[in-house]
């Protein structure tokens, strides 16, 4: 037991830990059959640096939820590579943690059970060690308390935490956050974004974000990589340098205003572009000139 | 973690009630809902029409079926005009025979059911091989099975129980594999991303996400068995409640086969709640999540 302990804390210390990085080198994806088929992502590019917050942003429906699958694992793309610290990704494994859209807490497992999962079947952290790595992280995530309920007793923000912890226990090489805060309410979401930049703040792990909201992306990246419509290629790149810690001040600064002006504009249109490709029809001719002022 | 605290009251110096003070809590409670009141009311109601339709009004056609009171009268004598009575010893073998057949047949049903349900859900390959003989087999009714049961078996005893076994194996099977179908997608990747191999997930992932429609697969699995059960009995039985109601109506002796259909009734019931307290005391995430939900 002592050997295992041992064992635990040395891999906890791990240096290179989440200072990782993700390449995503023509990635190609098409969905469909023998006779149709749809480019979902086309020939993308993208660098997710070491210890960097990296944001995607994009319309809805450009192919954010496919590119985070890839990455991932769940999915393979058709062509292209996605390399993490230059080897290409052949399924998941622990080192990229996804934290989904919707929970996907293990509604049959108590929140500690969720927590310790993973170590706990791979083996990895045993005992007393695994018990306290997680009641640390339970405690900084503010659900000591509510260890033994099970996920559906707890609130939105509260399984979104719940969640966190679950990822990080595992001392992912990177994290992968697919609309970690969609369906939230706009109090909760705030809160959680917050929350979530402490964390980050706190040891920089490289992290990948995924969100359809221009001000999350904002307020958290280093860079916001906005997509294009469908087939997602990379429309631009934003650098965001806006310094850290950061607090939700910051963003309504001039600086912060102008990454939003831009990343709106560029956004604005790829979204009137999805229109047409959905309904045929222009948006200006469908509602009548200055009907889609709302930006 | 301030506001955590006041989500969650506890009443340290208030201990909850346990075993007989328990249940004169719930009486006393459940004396405060309209639930209690209204069940009486509609067996009352019941009983009532009853009583009207063949001893009250004395309705052509009814006139020759027992009432109520008849039954009520036979039921409880020490000497039964008919032959049935709480104080016979043939009434408790009866009731003994078709329990002990029951449980054999749902226990046999759930044995094989549940495993085969849960494999034909879980791998593909596998559901190919055996879901259309199922589909097949399941529309035949049970009651065509009954010269094929006795050719195949000696006795009364095994085609009785076989039939049995056949018509809630089909239930709980389907039920099985509809229980895994139903899990969502986002508990596999989230285990796969944990770093879980197969056995684990079918462990920690497929069994107890698909208790719930284990459990309603169950409930109706063992409404099944006794309905196929009785069916048999009658056609061929030496024993049994179905038997029972069978020989009755041979013998042009009324009372028995009504005292026979309402224990049928009451044993079925007993059975099927015990089925749902074992799935509750299981499942305690799912009842935890429904009482929340103020079910």
């Amino acid at each position: 037991m002592a050997q295992d302990t041992l064992d635990a804390s040395v891999k906890a210390t791990d240096p290179t830990a989440g200072k990782s990085k993700v390449e995503l080198r023509n990635v190609s994806k098409s969905y469909g059959d023998e006779w149709e088929q749809e480019r979902v992502i086309d020939r993308l590019n993208v660098e997710i640096k070491p210890g960097e917050l990296t944001v995607i942003v994009g319309p809805s429906g450009c192919g954010k939820s496919t590119l985070v699958n890839l990455i991932a694992g769940f999915d393979f793309p058709d062509s292209g590579e996605i390399l993490l610290d230059d080897k290409p990704v052949t399924g998941p494994a622990r080192d990229r943690m996804v934290v989904f859209q919707e929970t996907a807490l293990i509604p049959w497992q108590t929140t500690y059970q969720n927590i310790v999962f993973g170590p706990k079947l791979r083996g990895d952290l045993r005992g007393k060690a695994l018990q306290q790595e997680a009641d640390r992280l339970l405690a900084k995530v503010g659900l000591s308390e509510f260890k033994h309920k099970y996920p559906l007793q707890l609130s939105g923000g509260m399984q979104r935490r719940a969640e966190l912890a679950r990822a990080l226990i595992n001392n992912p090489r990177i994290m992968i956050m697919d609309e970690p805060f969609r369906g939230l309410d706009a109090m909760s979401r705030g809160l959680m974004q917050e929350f979530f930049l402490r964390l980050f703040e706190e040891n920089r792990r490289t992290n990948l974000f995924v969100t359809s909201e221009i001000d999350e992306a904002i307020f958290l990246a280093d860079r916001i990589v906005v997509l294009s419509n469908r087939p997602a290629q990379v429309r631009t790149v934003i650098e965001v340098n806006l310094p850290r810690p950061r607090d939700y001040k910051m963003l309504s600064s001039p600086e912060a205003y102008a990454i939003k002006r831009e990343a709106m504009g560029i956004l604005h249109e790829e979204a009137m572009k999805s229109f047409k490709s959905g309904s045929g029809a222009d948006f200006a001719e469908a509602y009548g000139k200055g009907g889609g002022g709302g930006h | 973690m301030s506001q955590n605290t006041a989500i969650l009251t506890t009443r340290p110096n208030l201990t909850r009630p346990r075993g007989l003070a328990k249940v004169f809590y719930d009486v006393k409670k459940s004396l405060t809902t309209p639930t209690t009141y209204l069940v009486f009311a509609g067996i009352f109601l019941w009983l009532f029409t009853w009583w009207l339709l063949c001893e009250g009004l004395k309705v052509d056609r009814f006139d020759k079926l027992p009432g109520p009171i008849t039954v009520a009268k036979e039921f409880f004598s020490v000497q039964p005009f008919q032959g049935i009575s709480l104080f016979t010893d043939i009434y408790y073998e009866h009731i003994w025979v078709s329990c002990r057949r029951v449980a054999i047949a749902f226990g046999v049903a759930t044995g094989i059911g549940v495993p085969l349900g849960l494999f034909m859900g879980w791998s593909k390959r596998f559901r190919d091989y055996s879901f259309p003989i199922l589909e097949t087999l399941r529309p035949i009714p049970i009651l065509a099975w009954v010269p094929l049961a006795i050719l195949m078996f000696p006795g009364f005893e095994a085609p009785v129980i076989f039939l049995a076994t056949l018509a809630s194996l089909f239930v709980t099977t389907l039920n099985t594999m509809l229980g895994v179908d139903s899990i969502d997608d986002a508990y596999f990747r989230a285990a796969g991303c944990l770093g879980s191999s197969n056995w684990d997930i079918f462990k920690n992932v497929v069994v107890p996400g698909a208790l719930p429609f284990i459990f309603t697969g169950l409930q109706i699995s063992i409404g099944v068995a006794w309905f196929s059960l009785v069916a048999a009995e009658m056609v061929s039985g030496d024993l049994g409640l179905g038997y029972l109601i069978v020989d009755a109506y041979v013998n042009s002796v009324t009372v028995p086969m009504v005292i026979g259909m309402i224990t049928l009734g009451f044993v079925g019931w007993v059975t099927s709640v015990m089925v749902r307290m074992l799935g509750n005391w299981l499942m305690q995430w799912h009842v935890r999540a429904l009482a929340l939900q103020g079910r």
